[in-house]
């Protein structure tokens, strides 16, 4: 199907492609990878009447430690994270991730920044960086702001970037000795979204742990930390006992709806022995 | 809304018009530039039909704007045999049936391509991670797997030819 029509527009820096969202105020979108944004426009579930390609935008493109976070531009590919050496070596939950979205050939062009701006519920990143307490910068005319993940996601497709804003980068805080990271989906086929899926990060010390993030995908309008899970497993023994009672919370505190990829309570049984085997991995791998 | 100019090379060959920024990179290779190779076989994304490379990177060229393309450099299935002589990825096709009906063999092959330029020597699993997010109606795969295994040793020969005069 052919998408409607629009004009299109390529900025060269961030400062103008902003401009532009000003400009036209609502009646603009931004192109990344186009993976979520032309599918639907194909369908006509999306029809801007501009488009701007932030691709001859330089510098959105980088993964870097500094100042106590690892920092990940916008416009980084979703193939490029799955290559990375420190991603796969200090951040493995990114690589757990970025293995199961999409297909390989649609990971060469989304884009981390695409996947959480879109801000849908079956997206991967989201439950991800939640789990991480990543902060997301948002760039607009007047300059930059921070915005705590946990402020980011607002409702289904709605964020907290104001329209003239542009996410520029994610910040995740560097893991601290001890942590241990992972997501596990359950998904129907290569480059289906999850049938369900838990992501968990936590810090393991003396046995005990000290502090966890966890959330999942696609169990919930929108993306949220399942902080019920998180009280279930803080200041408890890194143990399968208590693993598998925060992963009965996990399945009572997720909200499904039935759909094609399975009924509610199938769902919940599917988060129920999908965060038992995340939290032991991650614990696992924070030894 | 106004057509704009776009340019690119495609198999060394450049391709102008002016265009609808609304068109679909795979409509402008099948109907502006003529190759009809690369096919259509969804409107989800989903299929990989449609895969080509872009500046060497395999893409699904259905859901990328022509406009986007503008002064890159795209590989379609038409630029890999020179001549006459087929590209050891075809050949590797013909000779294991990896193709029955041939609707998914242009993608297949795009993506081939770039998993041996980047892994001359994939393991099965690596091969058909690569191939995921191509879908095959007829084959079962297994030929697909085969094609592109045979592939690899041919186009490694020299270099194992080279090896082994070294012993
Ligand atoms: C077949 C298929 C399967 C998929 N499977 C999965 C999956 O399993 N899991 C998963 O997580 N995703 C999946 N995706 C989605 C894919 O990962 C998306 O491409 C990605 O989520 C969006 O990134 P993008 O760069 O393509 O964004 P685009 O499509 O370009 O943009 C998406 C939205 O975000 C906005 N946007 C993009 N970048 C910015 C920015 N920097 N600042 C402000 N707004 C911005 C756009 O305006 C648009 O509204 C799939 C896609 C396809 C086609
Ligand atoms: S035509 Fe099916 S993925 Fe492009
Ligand atoms: S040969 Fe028919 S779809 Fe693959």
């Amino acid at each position: 199907m052919i998408p409607g029509k629009f004009e299109y527009h390529v900025p060269a820096d961030v400062g103008q492609a902003a401009a532009l969202l000003r400009h036209y105020d609502g009646e603009a979108k931004i192109l990344a990878g186009g993976q979520s944004l032309i599918p639907m426009m194909r369908f006509r579930l999306a029809q801007p009447e501009h488009l701007i390609d932030l691709s001859k935008v330089p510098g959105l493109s980088y993964i870097e430690e500094r100042d106590g976070h690892l920092a990940i531009g916008a416009l980084t590919t979703e193939s490029e994270l799955e290559h990375n050496a420190t991603i796969r070596d200090r951040y493995p939950i990114l690589k757990d991730a970025t293995d199961v979205i999409a297909d390989p050939l649609v990971r060469n062009l989304a884009t981390v920044g695409g996947n959480i701006a879109h801000a849908d519920p079956a997206n991967d990143h989201p439950a991800v960086l939640l789990a991480l307490r990543a902060d997301v910068v948002a760039t607009g005319v007047d300059g930059h702001r921070v915005i705590p993940i946990d402020e980011f996601f607002l409702d289904t497709f709605v964020t907290g970037l104001e329209p003239d804003e542009i996410l520029t980068e994610i910040r995740i805080p560097t893991a601290k000795s001890g942590t241990g990271s992972a997501y596990l989906k359950l998904e129907r086929k290569v480059g289906d979204y999850a049938i369900g899926a838990v992501a968990v990060s936590m810090v393991v010390r003396d046995g005990v742990i000290a502090e966890a993030g966890v959330a999942m995908t696609n169990v919930s309008p929108y993306p949220v930390r399942a902080v019920q899970t998180e009280a279930a497993l803080v200041g408890r023994p890194a143990t399968a006992a208590t693993f598998a009672a925060a992963a009965e919370t996990a399945s009572q505190e997720c909200e499904p709806s039935g759909d094609n990829r399975g009924p509610e309570e199938y769902k919940r049984a599917v988060i129920r022995t999908l965060a038992e085997r995340a939290f032991s991995l991650a614990a696992e791998r924070a030894n | 809304m106004s057509k704009v100019p776009v340019s690119m090379t495609i198999n060394g060959e450049t391709y102008s018009g002016d265009v609808e920024p609304r068109m679909l990179l795979v409509h402008f290779i099948r109907e502006v530039a003529g190759l009809t190779g690369t096919h259509i076989g969804c409107d989800t994304t989903s299929c990989g039909a449609c895969t080509i490379q872009l500046d060497g990177m395999p893409i699904k060229s259905c859901t990328m704007f022509a406009v986007q393309a503008n002064g890159h450099s795209l590989k379609t299935v038409e630029g890999l045999a020179t001549g006459a002589e087929m590209h050891p990825i075809q050949e590797g096709f013909m000779v294991n049936h990896g193709l029955q009906c041939g609707y998914c063999t242009p993608g297949m092959m795009m993506t081939s391509l770039a998993l041996l330029a980047e892994n001359p020597n994939p393991s099965e699993l690596e091969i058909r991670t690569a191939i995921s997010g191509n879908l095959c109606r007829c084959t079962g795969y297994v030929n697909i797997v085969r094609s592109i295994q045979y592939a690899a040793d041919k186009m490694r020969e020299p270099e194992l030819a080279a090896a082994g005069q070294g012993d």
